[in-house]
């Protein structure tokens, strides 16, 4: 089974993207309401797509991509950053940091729905 | 989906609370930090309202959003005069959510959006932007700074502050504790400007984190804290290194301690809950009491059938165990409902800020008991009566500072709220230091108004408690501040109506206290069943300090009131038949309960004392509701319904009405 984690400090948020994962197919969804959190997480689950806000309260989501980016266990896993910031800047950063997408808040369910099939290649 | 509109009020209203605490701390002193947890609040809502699709909603938080962010990157100035603009416009964005919570049209935020925005064109400063490429840092770390921690890097720098690299390594499982006492010590020297976590040259198993520093302290100063903390504490070692030294230079430190394992898949273990599912639970609690009565009854029938039998002895264990067990789960519940004071007198803290500034007065706010617990929804219930007795102490009470200086006192007034327990109520009183109440100015205004005959008898505390009756308002017209809010007689009804009482005291031109006494709970109380004539009433318990058996003889008419003396003291005693105007048979001996608190105290006639009992309030339905001295109904046993003594109402039908004036 497919394993994913969430990373959004708003526990609506948080919640909405978990269904719309879990609603794809059986994936086993993970949350994490801080950065700090999807730290202590990743060691010990094998995930298969990370979906991240950027800005959240320990550390922002640019540090935690660059985090997962710089280590061989976890640099395949797409990472798709949803954030409210609408400037091109903070895209085109998430993605230099290697971001699989980027979305702006507020999203639509569905097209959130595609971009994690296509990361999970579903 | 599973998210639902309650989900969103929930959030929503957490976030305006938490940006209206915010507020509050920038207003006794700016703290890069709470600004930034203020625009963060913005941030969510606007994504948050964004996802409900609520345009008003998103659009105002978003404009709040933009002038935060301005504000936070230094670009506008942040003063007294920024604090109430936001203050204002959070109160805009509270009222939309409201407007949602009710299922109302959201009213239009066009003027408020475009307040904001000019309110943020005037009030740009220019600040001189420095470069933060050549301070050796490496491009690295740059690249993963927001744009609000390159700009504390920059204010840091502009400030003359060192930036640091503090290294640290833990375990990679467990390094919270030891992270936040890293942190917790940094910040005490100056401001972590970014963490950045890193398992680049850091061996297996453990996770390093290096953290961007602004300080102004020595460095050695910094190095001896930091490298002293606890080893079991910081679960690594610690190197620092002074910019612009490299990164590299440091060798990797060792974790050497593993605390405990994280449990999986937990973000927090906090649930929210609707208070609606708790009361749902707390009633299905009711209802197995009432169930256990019954089973308590079927045990007494056996054992008056066939004695002592095993049979009987076993239900009788049984329902000791029950019991206890129901007990223990409704004190469960009970928690479950309880919020400490603090959520109430952060709001109060906030309306005594505003409203001191219209009063044009200076008043020192006192709180104590913020850890006191109260039933959530009773938190609810009290704040807008709370809020009055607030605005009225500031309005009314307090004096202008010229007259408080003539009289000798402090230039400023003090307003002290304190909330403790006391046995099964929670007790919360209002005391200002202001002018207090004047007792022949209120007794002949009660007097005018027909509310009391001109000859009547009454000592200066039950003057005082007129200040309660509709139709008596001290202050000729009503004011900015306390104006709005509701009368005195509303706050005590609001009181009363669960089960609470008010009272007043006041030391003309020193003082003047409110006291209210609430239930911990509204759920389940226990009562006192009596009998008068051929119907039973439930008594609260909470409300009786002691019952006693009098005897026709003793009792005593003073100035038209019966009363009996007790341990060298005149109660006042109301029989209950008169009340209700039920045929009263001469008896050879009655009961009194007596209730309320105090020099507030009556005796109340009856016939019988009955049972003890736990019983559910219900409310009366609209045909009963407004006859007065009932509180409302409750099932006991056998489907039989009781109605229940509104125990305020008899004390104010004691004290005041109906009185026949005699004069001495």
């Amino acid at each position: 089974m497919r394993a994913a984690l969430v990373v959004e400090d708003s526990n609506t948020t948080r919640s909405l993207i978990k269904s719309a994962i879990e609603e794809i197919d059986d994936i086993n969804t993970f949350e994490a309401s801080t950065g700090f959190e999807a730290l202590r997480l990743l060691p010990q689950q094998t995930f298969d797509l990370i979906v991240m806000d950027i800005n959240m309260p320990d550390i922002n989501g640019f540090e935690l991509i660059n985090f997962v980016k710089t280590n061989d266990n976890y640099k395949n896993i797409p990472v798709v950053m949803v954030s409210t910031e609408r400037s091109g800047a903070e895209k085109e950063k998430g993605m230099a940091l290697g971001a699989f997408a980027y979305l702006t808040k507020p999203f639509d369910i569905e097209k959130l729905q595609g971009i994690i099939r296509k990361a999970l290649d579903l | 989906m599973k998210t639902s509109k309650k989900d969103f009020i929930a959030e929503a209203e957490d976030i305006i609370e938490n940006a209206n605490n915010c507020l509050l701390e920038l207003q006794n002193a700016f703290n890069p930090e709470t600004l930034n947890s203020l625009f963060r609040a913005l941030h969510t809502m606007k994504g948050l309202s964004g996802l409900f699709g609520l345009k008003g909603i998103t659009g105002l938080s978003h404009t709040l959003e933009s002038l935060l962010d301005d504000l936070r990157l230094g670009k506008i100035e942040f003063n007294d005069e920024t604090v109430n603009f936001i203050f204002r416009n959070i109160d805009i964005l509270k009222n939309l959510i409201v407007q949602v919570a009710e299922d109302k049209e959201i009213g239009d935020v066009k003027t408020a959006v475009q307040e904001i925005e000019s309110f943020r064109e005037t009030s740009k400063s220019m600040t001189k932007d420095i470069s933060i490429e050549n301070l050796g840092i490496s491009p690295a770390v740059l690249r993963v700074l927001s744009e609000y921690e390159e700009h504390r890097l920059k204010s840091n720098v502009k400030e003359g502050k060192g930036i640091y690299f503090v290294k640290a390594v833990f375990d990679m499982t467990s390094f919270a504790p030891g992270l936040e006492a890293l942190n917790s010590t940094l910040k005490s020297l100056g401001e972590v400007i970014a963490t950045l976590p890193s398992t680049q040259n850091i061996p297996d198993g453990s996770i390093g984190f290096n953290m961007l520093f602004g300080s102004s302290s020595e460095t050695d100063g910094i190095k001896t804290k930091v490298t002293s903390l606890p080893a079991g504490q910081a679960g690594a070692d610690v190197e620092m290194i002074c910019l612009p030294k490299k990164m590299s230079d440091l060798k990797p430190a060792v974790s050497v301690s593993k605390i405990q394992e994280a449990p999986l898949k937990s973000s927090s273990n906090i649930v929210r809950v609707d208070i609606e599912k708790l009361d749902r639970i707390l009633n299905t609690v009711g209802e197995l009491m009432l169930t256990k009565g019954a089973v308590t009854r079927i045990g007494h029938e056996l054992t008056a059938s066939l004695g002592y039998s095993s049979l009987a002895l076993d239900i009788q264990r049984i329902v000791q165990t029950l019991d206890r067990r129901l007990a223990e789960l409704q004190d469960y519940i009970l928690e479950l409902r309880m919020v400490p004071f603090s959520q109430i007198f952060s709001r109060l803290a906030q309306i005594v800020k505003r409203y001191t500034k219209e009063a044009g007065k200076e008043i020192n706010l006192e709180l104590f008991g913020e850890d006191t617990e109260i039933d959530k929804l009773l938190a609810e219930a009290i704040i807008d009566p709370l809020i009055h007795l607030v605005r009225n102490a500031i309005d009314h009470g307090i004096e202008s500072k010229d007259k408080r200086i003539a009289a000798g006192k402090k230039a400023y007034g003090t307003v002290t709220l304190k909330a403790f327990s006391r046995g099964n109520d929670v007790v919360v009183t209002v005391q200002d230091d202001g002018a207090g109440l004047e007792a022949e100015k209120i007794f002949r205004k009660a007097v005018k108004e027909k509310l009391i005959a001109e000859n009547q008898m009454l000592n200066r505390r039950e003057i005082m408690n007129l200040i309660f009756l509709p139709g008596l308002s001290t202050k000729e017209e009503a004011s900015e501040v306390s104006g709005r809010g509701m009368g005195m007689n509303i706050v005590k009804e609001k009181i009363t109506s669960f089960g609470g009482f008010v009272d007043v005291e006041s030391e003309e031109g020193d003082r003047t206290i409110f006291t209210l006494t609430l239930p911990i709970t509204l759920a389940i109380i226990k009562a006192l069943i009596v009998k008068v004539a051929s119907e039973r009433f439930a008594v609260p318990l909470t409300s009786i300090s002691e019952t006693f058996i009098v005897k026709p003889e003793k009792i005593q008419t003073i100035e038209g009131r019966e009363v009996i003396e007790i341990r060298g003291e005149m109660l006042p005693l109301l029989r209950v038949a008169r009340v209700f105007k039920f045929d009263e048979q001469p008896k050879e001996e009655y009961f009194a309960v007596i209730v309320g608190f105090g020099i507030r105290r009556i005796g109340l006639l009856v016939d019988n004392l009955l049972e003890q009992t736990e019983i559910v309030i219900k409310p009366l339905g609209e045909y009963l509701k407004d006859i007065p001295g009932l509180a409302g109904a409750a099932e006991i046993g056998r489907h039989e319904i009781i109605l229940v003594l509104d125990v305020e109402a008899m004390m104010e039908e004691a004290f005041l009405k109906k009185k026949p004036v005699h004069t001495a």
